[in-house]
């Protein structure tokens, strides 16, 4: 029946020419009319002013009319003092937040998947989600209580008082453990419902052919996900150089700066609070291009590896 | 299916272990929550002395009165409060006029359309272009800032738009024009109707988001503006005492310090209480709405 009607409605379609089509659906035009200026005027305006990265920006002249001084800026950045120490530790801050993170939801969403109450299966789902709700202001003010080295909660399981925030050892440990409390749970989301798909009869055969649950685990919901895993690794690494950076500015001080001091602070410190919006502007775009490499790289390892591609 | 042998616990040992496993799981998240609520409602001196891990000590609700007192956090929470709702129809109505349009597979142009708003999710101009053009619509100091730049969630657009296309059978909408309803009278009382599910999951997607945003205020808006996040740096961050604070409370430092401390704890409560009540009643459309995004975007 409904195969039926659509085929129809097709044939129809087909009869009619593109300008009637196009003024038979004016009113969807319509609709998609403000979306689109938004777009047009936020998103593609300010990418057309990147060129500002390869200009000396005058708000006067505005993004095609400033002058042109090819890759000073990016020379400037590259000579700056603190850009070594920047690279290392966005990479860094990335590299092991991926590799710590990456692989809890994916545990989380095969121990609650496995979990047989329905009932402790939610209250077990909505305390995971939580933190993920919580504003990062709110759990960086948490993070500066707990590790307040008079009284903070760490201090006082260890019974011991070190200043985490200012020991640079300490940060990035505190930026990725605090990371996976609050999204590991949402995270794995995307697994379970990934795992929803899972045929319950293949489990029925599988215990029939007596596997145990961790076999059960190993031979059917693995399998399963890994698609998923391969597709949310690639989107992960293109993101590599996108540290979370209002945590980092949360959690810096002057005293960790040492692992804090990373690219993406860097931008709003000078395009922002300093307003050198073309310098600022060539040091983002320096990261984006970074992002694109190890993008298609990951890209291109995945395809070899697994068969699985994204872009 | 070849037989395996048998290895490994009994299904009542897994399902003890798996038990235990996400118990202690839910306690390690659940922990610092509740030990910031018991904190808010304890004599600060104990709380750093450690001696309410497990239960409030001088139960005292001074800490929350304080907070409502301070000028501050109450002008925040009256600007959080216009910015998520005004931020929150704003953001879903966008959602739900690019969303639908695109699920009709009859219109000329729908996938350039899609590319157009997908190619967004991908690149961007970056955070000064952005900035400067912001400032450029006169958009400085304006609440709009918050509203417009990021107004058309792409990734939100098509778990709708999925969810259209899956969720509401054809049948209903061309029954709908074939009584001479215009497609948009459809959209508006058939397909806004069949849609309160995802619906729900967007309203509290954007009131989350508007709720604990702090960054986009910081860089757009004045001082007396800020949200109650931004409040919050100064609290929480900065550690800042409250000029209306330290004028109205008589006792002097020891008493001043013991109040800072206490707003400290009440404040993360008060910050993160509503949306932590809201999520679980959408909690069970999650799954669904994510797999729909994630598998077709």
């Amino acid at each position: 029946m409904k195969k039926r009607l659509s085929s129809q409605e097709n044939g129809l379609v087909r009869k009619k020419s593109l300008s009637r089509r196009i003024r038979q659906h004016w009113q969807l035009y319509a609709l998609l009319l403000v979306p689109i200026v938004l777009t047009i005027i936020y998103k593609y305006i300010p990418m057309y002013g990147i060129q500002i990265a390869f200009r000396d920006y005058k708000p006067s002249r505005g993004f095609s009319g400033s002058e042109w001084v090819g890759f000073e800026w990016f020379e400037r950045l590259f000579t700056a003092p603190n850009f070594k120490r920047m690279v290392k530790n966005t990479v860094l801050l990335s590299f092991w937040s991926l590799v710590c993170s990456f692989p809890v939801p994916i545990i989380l969403a095969l121990a609650i998947n496995q979990l047989r109450f329905k009932k402790y299966k939610k209250v077990v789902q909505t305390v995971l989600y939580a933190p993920h709700f919580i504003s990062i202001m709110v759990v960086c003010g948490m993070l500066r209580i707990f590790l307040s080295p008079s009284g903070g909660l760490i201090n006082l399981l260890m019974d011991s008082h070190i200043d985490f925030l200012s020991e640079s050892g300490a940060f990035r440990p505190m930026y990725i453990l605090s990371g996976i409390w609050q999204e590991a749970g949402w995270g794995s989301i995307i697994y379970l419902a990934t795992l929803s798909a899972v045929d319950p009869a293949l489990y029925e055969a599988a215990k029939i052919d007596g596997a145990s649950m961790f076999q059960r685990i190993r031979h059917i919901d693995i399998p399963q996900l890994v698609p998923m895993i391969v597709l949310q690794l690639i989107m992960s690494a293109g993101s590599l150089m996108n540290v979370g950076f209002e945590k980092v500015m949360l959690l810096q001080t002057e005293l960790n700066k040492a692992t804090s001091d990373v690219i993406a602070v860097y931008v709003y410190e000078q395009g922002i609070v300093n307003a050198k919006y073309s310098y600022s502007t060539a040091v983002g775009l320096f990261n984006t291009v970074i992002n694109i490499i190890l993008l298609i790289a990951v890209n291109k390892i995945s395809k070899k590896a697994a068969d699985v591609s994204f872009v | 299916m070849k037989k395996e042998k048998k290895t490994g616990f009994s299904d009542k040992t897994s399902d003890i272990i798996l038990l235990v496993f996400c118990t202690v799981i839910m306690l390690i998240v659940a922990y610092p929550l509740y030990y910031v609520l018991v904190a808010s409602v304890s004599d600060p001196y104990d709380v750093y002395a450690g001696k309410t891990f497990l239960l409030p000590s001088q139960f005292t609700l001074k800490g929350y009165e304080s907070v409502f007192a301070d000028k501050r956090i109450f002008s925040g929470y009256l600007n959080s409060i216009k910015y998520t709702v005004i931020g929150t129809v704003f953001s879903v109505v966008m959602v739900y006029i690019s969303a639908y349009p695109l699920s009709v597979k009859s219109l000329p142009g729908r996938k350039w359309i899609s590319i157009f708003f997908i190619i967004t999710m991908y690149f961007g101009g970056g955070l000064v272009p952005t900035y400067l053009v912001v400032k450029e619509t006169g958009l400085l100091n304006n609440m709009w800032a918050l509203f417009l730049p990021g107004g058309v969630s792409v990734a939100n657009v098509i778990i709708v738009r999925n969810f259209f296309e899956t969720s509401i059978p054809a049948e209903l909408k061309e029954a709908a024009e074939i009584d001479g309803a215009s497609q948009f009278t459809t959209f508006l009382k058939v397909v806004i109707p069949l849609s309160k599910s995802i619906m729900a999951v967007m309203v509290v997607f954007s009131m989350v988001a508007f709720w604990n945003d702090w960054f986009t205020s910081l860089i757009y808006l004045s001082g007396e503006q800020a949200p109650l996040p931004l409040v919050l740096r100064n609290i929480l961050i900065r550690s800042e005492i409250s000029a209306s604070q330290s004028s109205t409370i008589s006792g002097g430092y020891a008493e001043l310090n013991k109040i800072t401390e206490m707003i400290k704890f009440s404040s993360i409560i008060v910050a993160a209480a509503p949306m932590l009540i809201i999520y679980p009643f959408v909690q069970k459309y999650f799954e669904k709405g994510f797999l729909a995004g994630a598998v077709k975007g």
